[in-house]
């Protein structure tokens, strides 16, 4: 068992690095084509990254459309989270059920939904087409998290709050908005993130006027590798490692992730 | 706040804004969708309003039918292979000591963050001629030429399982840390051995958590578009990849929504099971 053990871990970690390894190669590679083994050092095709008009806009579009759309996906699951999760309401299933269905279907479904409903109003090719997009569809992740600390919240302080005398809408805004808060960030974190990786929603509804960065990587693939792809991967990379360090530091990684706390004890006694 | 409370009317006016949201931008495109896959496709000029039953008999004919079949098979596939894995992986991370579980968590969650792009993309390169893994075969001299492992069926299965294997873990995860450790000492105690304990007592316990981990992942990786794109010929295309070249290179939208169609009814199916095995084991625990 113990020898199993070793061998599973070994396989899943070098399985899951390895794409890891070749990109951040790859990444500084002086010679344009990938070969092996690689050739010198070079952070060049960083700064074409950032040089480059084509990558910049690609860059601005991405972060605009994953900004805009996860910010409106919180303004779309909060009042849903709140009010199905405070109130008796014969819909609720049902509306949450719509909440969260654009996500639990594939995203080719939103992706084609969305092309279809663009091309009958005639309004194509918009950002603001791909910002609605991808809220709908990101917009179930919010409401999961808030929906999830609405229902862990302890009851007595909004209950002691309208004791003392405060209206509905006060008691909302005092009480219950900040104890939302962190699963409204969390939510949104999760939608922008996802946004950011997002490609065939953005490719069907305006592919061809506003290229976001999966786009223009897919479209620089068709013609072959270049390092700044690579280059492009290991900023995500970075950035996604980075804020998951930063939870396991300051926050509690595993609990996060539905571990339990007690279970958790006995293995560290064991 | 009591959760029996019945809202007022300006309450429920609050909902008019994200369920307008949701009924403009989901189910109006969803319906218009639908009508589409009646609509009639002009091979000149795109496609006309018409009430016509065309795209929905292509459905039905042999060819489409395998591609169908095709897709649900390299899915199940790939939730059999993800479950095989992730389930010892997981039960070993959740028996961790805190170091070395957190930091695999925090390569699972970079390795669930990196865009299909970029894993598609990186797998291609790894299974390619010019500078793949062959290639350091060669170089330690384990092979005499490089050689090419993409586009494959073996490819696009694991790129697949790549994508999927970390959400199959994170499935996984709560339940296996719920499960006390007390439980496999006793069956040690009792005399058997480790293999034997998680045969007879740990993977029974998680069977509904596996089955839903299988399904879920069948389902997501039913979703997938690049990676069988990028990694595998036509004939390794998921029903993804069809929908969306039928409805952006060869312009044929009417046929898109109806396989579109087809695909939310056998995901809607799959949720459906999960939902039910998940409402099950909430009841058991």
């Amino acid at each position: 068992m113990r020898a199993l053990r070793v061998v599973v871990v070994t396989v899943v970690v070098v399985f899951l690095l390895a794409p890891l390894v070749v990109i951040a190669v790859g990444s500084v590679n002086v010679n344009r084509y990938l070969n092996f083994p690689p050739e010198g050092f070079s952070l060049s095709w960083y700064a074409q990254l950032f040089t480059d008009s084509g990558w910049r806009t690609s860059i601005r579009y991405s972060v605009t459309i994953a900004g805009i759309s996860a910010a409106l996906a919180v303004l779309v699951a909060t009042p849903l989270a709140y009010v199905l999760r405070s109130y008796r309401i014969r819909l609720a299933p049902l509306l949450y059920t719509l909440g969260i269905l654009p996500f639990m279907l594939p995203p080719i479904i939103s992706a084609l939904g969305m092309q279809v409903f663009w091309l009958s109003t005639g309004h194509v090719g918009r950002i603001e087409n791909v910002i609605i997009a991808h809220a709908i569809f990101f917009s179930t992740l919010p409401l999961v998290t808030i929906s999830l600390a609405m229902e862990t919240m302890d009851q007595a302080l909004p209950e002691a709050a309208r004791t003392l005398g405060a209206d509905q809408r006060t008691t909302f805004r005092t009480i219950t908005l900040p104890l939302l808060v962190p699963s409204m960030v969390t939510g949104y974190a999760a939608a922008f993130v996802l946004s950011l990786n997002e490609y065939i929603i953005a490719f069907l509804v305006a592919g061809f006027t506003v290229e976001t960065l999966p786009v223009k990587i897919v479209n620089g693939l068709r013609y072959g590798f270049t390092p700044t792809i690579a280059a492009v991967a290991v900023v995500f990379i970075v950035i996604a490692a980075t804020t998951f360090t930063l939870f396991a530091i300051f926050g509690n990684l595993m609990r996060f992730l539905g571990a339990d706390p007690a279970i958790l004890e006995k293995n560290e006694a064991a | 706040m009591n959760a029996n409370e019945k809202p007022s009317s300006r309450t429920l006016g609050v909902l008019a804004f994200p369920v307008g949201m949701l009924v403009v931008f989901f189910l109006i495109p969803f319906g218009i969708m639908v009508a589409t896959s009646f609509y009639h496709r002009d091979p000149g000029a795109f496609y006309t309003p018409a009430f016509e039953f065309a795209n929905w008999e292509r459905l039905f004919q042999p060819v489409f039918l395998e591609r169908a079949l095709f897709s649900i098979g390299i899915c199940l596939l790939a939730g059999a292979v993800c479950i095989a894995i992730a389930f010892p992986f997981t039960y070993f991370l959740t028996r961790m000591r805190r170091r070395p579980h957190v930091a695999l968590l925090i390569v699972v969650l970079s390795a669930l963050s990196l865009s299909e792009v970029i894993v598609a993309f990186s797998w291609y390169i790894l299974l390619g001629r010019a500078s793949g893994i062959s290639n350091i075969l060669v170089w330690l001299g384990i092979m005499n030429e490089s050689a090419a492992y993409q586009p494959s069926f073996a490819a696009v299965l694991l790129g697949l399982c790549y994508i999927a294997f970390p959400y199959c873990i994170l499935t996984l995860y709560p339940q296996l840390t719920r499960l006390d450790p007390e439980i496999t000492e006793a069956a040690q105690t009792l005399g058997a051995s480790p293999w034997r304990t998680f045969w007879t007592v740990v993977v029974p316990i998680a069977r509904p958590i596996i089955v839903a981990g299988f399904l879920l992942v069948f389902v997501f990786t039913l979703g997938s578009y690049i990676i069988a794109f990028f990694l595998g010929r036509p004939e390794h295309w998921t029903l993804s990849v069809f929908i969306a070249d039928q409805a952006s290179a060869n312009a044929n939208v009417p046929f898109a929504s109806t396989m579109a169609i087809f695909l939310t009814v056998l995901s809607l199916v799959v949720v459906g099971l999960v939902g039910l095995i998940e409402s099950r084991t909430r009841r058991l625990t």
